[in-house]
């Protein structure tokens, strides 16, 4: 009876391990919660406004900062508070529809314009998707610091939930991931709806060629 | 007033391997500048290089070289302390000449 | 079973990995090319030359030249300072990169205002900046020598683990912070290949490899515009330009970067 114990038990631990491997990206942060909040005074005197970029960007929000304090590894609890305050500011689509365009969502998923400081003010967004993950199969030149999202609709079915998944998680994905390195493109109003269901479609319309 | 040219001539066995680099705009006359006026052309023309009194190289260059352009030429029959002396010419009439000796 | 397993495996990684060089392939091995066409001659050479005659010749309300300019290693001696910085300076009573230091002696030496100085520090291909001419004779200088700064001092400790936390710091419409992309081993954005800077090995890299001459610019980027210009892509505000902020960071990197050995301003695509 131990021995099956222990068996199940280092099965699980090694499940746990290959889970935690494959999901989060650990990075390397060793400065101190002291170090992280005297940082945060040195931007507001050392940083200036600039075009579109704003002295608001660097006041920080209670998300940033518990990330922050804790080097992008809040306590279980607290990861759990986050993504339930976060998942209480998505707003899905009111008319229940998640797909766009997926062509239109490719060239969102190309371009990474906007919100630097020498941008121009009311020019779109782009969703910068390929700067860190792999999409279409014909782009090769994508990013590694996300997942792979090829056949994303295919492997998780063609489903209406799938489609609220994606568009939710574009829309804020700390409410999946506290710290998630990911932007909150909906949350922040980098995206908006339209866009943002262009997105999806290039995820989960079966004619969209990541599920070809 | 133009920057002067970094030359190099080093000689192993009896050829001298010379390269330049010239600080130039070589501007195409193609490009706009922010508020959308043609930047005009200033670009080198003509450049030679002469070893020993001898001119070695004599070419002539367009807009299809690059801002700051180097060169590379090996030369045959040099001997260590041969003046080299590169000059260009460019299409406003600037010009600029810069010696070194093989070593 | 096992033994079958353990081969399949290593010709997925394999596979995935000629798959991967062949996708940088084209960029790298062209930028790789051109370095080997140029050899030793970097169009930051002409910085150089103008840097140095800028260096000996009076200038500004003073008129005297920077030759007394102490960077560190007592005045007028450039050969190695560079390699030496960021480092507290008592007479300034705070921790200085190169560029600041320079800076610092042009104020305090050849009379110039702060405002003239930190009006356009970063030039264009057509206009270079003198501070670009002055930092690329200054850092040439150091060519050879292994980085070390001292970061010893109390105040290059705390110029240290302030950049390291400004490293880490997440703030922006995108959450962003320099870690984001920097903290972790062997990713990419885009094509390009993301050094990990909290480790010694890349750090050294990245800091040897500025200031640089970028040829899709033409023109010469200092460490402070590399500074600068990656808060840029993190959608933040402006750092100021010689900022404490900006100092910390330059202290962190060179400090993650030390034991390199400096081979002179970097060429870049």
């Amino acid at each position: 009876m131990k021995k099956i114990n222990t068996t199940v038990l280092a099965a699980a631990v090694a499940l746990t391990t290959f889970l935690a491997a494959g999901c989060a990206t650990e990075r390397e942060h060793h400065a101190s919660p002291e170090m992280m909040k005297k940082a945060t005074i040195a931007v507001k005197r050392d940083f200036q406004e600039k075009g579109i970029a704003k002295m608001d960007r660097v006041a920080t929000d209670k998300l940033q900062d518990i990330c922050n304090r804790s080097g992008d590894n809040p306590s279980p609890e607290m990861a759990a508070m986050l993504e339930s305050e976060q998942t209480t500011t998505l707003k899905l689509p009111a008319d229940g529809n998640y797909m766009g365009d997926w062509k239109a969502g490719e060239k969102l998923a190309q371009s990474g314009q906007g919100l630097t400081w020498n941008a121009k003010a009311g020019a779109p967004n782009g969703g910068n998707c390929y700067n860190c993950h792999q999409i279409s199969p014909e782009e090769l030149s994508y990013g590694t610091i996300g997942p792979s999202l090829l056949g994303f609709g295919k492997t998780r079915g063609y489903t209406s939930e799938t489609q609220k998944y994606a568009y939710a998680k574009i829309y804020n994905s700390k409410a999946f991931t506290a710290c998630s390195a990911m932007p909150r493109f909906g949350h922040v109003g980098a995206l908006d709806e339209k866009q943002i269901k262009d997105l999806v479609a290039l995820l989960v319309d079966p004619k969209s060629p990541v599920n070809k | 007033m133009s920057d002067p040219m970094k030359i190099r001539a080093k000689l192993s066995g009896d050829v001298a391997e010379i390269r330049v680099l010239m600080g130039h705009a070589m501007e195409t006359g193609q490009r706009k500048d922010a508020a959308g006026k043609t930047i005009p052309a200033h670009f080198i023309q003509s450049m030679t290089v002469e070893v020993a009194g001898k001119i070695v190289v004599d070419g002539q260059i367009g807009t299809s070289v690059s801002r700051n352009p180097v060169f590379g030429f090996k030369v045959k029959g040099a001997k260590a302390g041969d003046k080299v002396v590169i000059s260009w010419v460019d299409n406003k009439g600037d010009k600029r000449s810069d010696e070194v000796a093989v070593a | 079973m096992k033994y079958r397993i353990a081969i399949m495996a290593a010709l997925a990684v394999t596979w995935t990995g000629s798959v991967l060089a062949q996708a940088k392939d084209p960029t790298i091995a062209g930028i790789e090319k051109y370095r080997e066409m140029l050899g030793d001659d970097n169009p930051a050479e002409l910085y150089e030359a103008r840097g140095e005659i800028l260096w000996k010749k009076a200038a500004g309300p003073k008129n005297v030249s920077l030759e007394k300019c102490d960077l560190g290693l007592g005045p007028g001696v450039v050969k190695g300072a560079y390699a030496k910085t960021p480092r507290y300076f008592g007479d300034a009573g705070r921790v200085m990169d190169i560029e600041s230091r320079i800076n610092w002696c042009r104020e305090t030496i050849q009379g110039f205002s702060t405002a003239d100085i930190v009006k356009k520090p970063f030039g264009s291909a057509d206009k270079p900046s003198e501070i670009e001419d002055l930092l690329a004779y200054v850092v040439t200088a150091s060519k050879g020598m292994k980085i070390s700064p001292p970061n010893s001092h109390p105040k290059e400790l705390e110029a240290f683990a302030l950049g390291e936390a400004l490293f880490h710091l997440r703030a922006g419409p995108y959450d962003f912070s320099c870690g984001t992309c920097h903290a972790v081993d062997g990713m990419r954005i885009r094509l390009q290949e993301l050094p990990n800077l909290t480790k010694t090995a890349d750090a050294k890299g990245a800091y040897t490899g500025w200031p640089a001459y970028r040829v899709s610019t033409s023109r010469l980027h200092s460490m402070q515009w590399r500074i600068n210009d990656c808060f840029r892509q993190q959608r933040f505000p402006e750092p100021k330009y010689m900022s404490e902020s900006v100092n910390a960071l330059i202290t962190f990197l060179a400090v993650m970067g030390e034991g390199a050995e400096y081979k002179g301003p970097a060429l870049k695509r």
